[in-house]
């Protein structure tokens, strides 16, 4: 671990549940309204993660009355209140921009279960199967 | 106005309170040294010279520097520089200076030697807008006209031109320091600094106006 990086882990949030690409979250929001906070809920589809340290930062998609809509959320901040993972998906690539161009049917993704993992994976976490 | 020298770690980016992101540049400030004092016969002003605590071999160390290091009683260093300060700082020879000189919402100047980029146009180098890229322009990056015709007969000097650029002494003035971590001599700058990363700074408390 280099200086910078010891630097940047006294910001990182360690509250974060684990989450990939594929998995359905449940974002609490804060959302400054005037003077007054409250938490707003939005929930989608994570479509890519990026970046490290401080820096990362999430894509949820969602579609709202019948328009997709995308948040670029950091994850370290602040602004994020909670995240709740509703339903793990099972993808085969890292950044989901293909469900921009699926709607209903063809954009559902399969379930993940962990216990049909071999290997590294699932010894890695076994309590973590759902 | 007090000062050290300290290294450029990287940049990065902290969340406030409110949860807006600050750009800061972590350098690690110090510890310094002061190797020697002193005073100006002319007008009385007071400085102090600085070294950065880093390791060095004697061997590396001319004799005559060596014995400049001896007579302040510390270990060679390899970078040295001096800082004005009020006549009232009891500064001395080996005195230890660190990054808790600076407190949090204080502003800061920091003096580096900027990042070489190498042979530039004008464009890039002095900020020169170009020609437009498309609709036969044949105008696109090229510097234009440099000046008249027959008179002056001759290009005046300081015309902006095409050339080396970056690798510079560079201040940047006024930079808010975000935090101090006095346990790892860190300090946190709002905003970029020059040059490199490992790159050596000296910051200053800001002149201000």
């Amino acid at each position: 671990m280099n200086e910078l990086q010891e630097v940047e882990s006294a910001y990182l949030r360690s509250d974060m549940p684990e989450f990939r690409p594929g998995d359905t979250l449940k974002v609490h929001v804060k959302v400054a309204e005037g003077d007054k906070e409250r938490i707003q809920i939005f929930q989608g589809v994570v479509i890519g993660r990026r970046g490290s340290g401080t820096r990362e930062t999430f894509t949820v998609r969602k579609i709202s009355g019948g328009i997709g809509v995308e948040r670029v959320l950091p994850l370290h901040s602040p602004v994020v209140d909670k995240i709740e993972v509703v339903r793990r998906g099972r993808v085969r690539r890292a950044k989901l921009y293909y469900l921009r161009k699926l709607r209903g049917k063809a954009a559902r993704i399969e379930e993940r279960r962990e216990d049909r993992l071999q290997g590294k994976a699932a010894r890695k976490e076994p309590s973590a199967a759902s | 106005m007090e000062g050290l020298l300290g290294k450029k770690l990287g940049m990065t980016q902290i969340y406030s309170d409110e949860g807006r992101v600050i750009p800061v540049t972590v350098i690690k400030a110090g510890p310094c040294l002061v190797v020697q004092r002193r005073e100006s016969q002319n007008n009385g002003s007071h400085a102090v010279q600085l070294g950065l605590v880093e390791d060095r071999a004697p061997k590396h160390v001319t004799k005559p520097m060596l014995g400049h290091f001896e007579k302040a009683g510390v270990a060679p260093m390899r970078r040295l520089e001096e800082f004005t300060v009020e006549p009232e700082t009891e500064w001395k020879a080996g005195d230890q200076v660190k990054a808790s000189v600076f407190a949090e919402d204080e502003y800061v100047d920091v003096v580096a030697t900027s990042k070489g980029k190498g042979f530039q146009g004008v464009m890039k180098r002095h900020g020169h807008s170009g020609g437009r890229a498309t609709h036969g322009s044949m105008f696109h990056r090229a510097p234009g006209s440099v000046g008249q015709a027959s008179y002056p007969s001759r290009v005046f000097p300081g015309v902006k031109m095409p050339g080396r650029m970056g690798g510079k002494r560079v201040t940047v003035k006024n930079l808010k320091v975000v935090k101090v971590d006095e346990e790892r001599n860190l300090l946190y700058l709002r905003g970029s600094v020059p040059g490199p990363r490992n790159g050596y700074l000296s910051i200053r408390r800001a002149k201000k106006g």
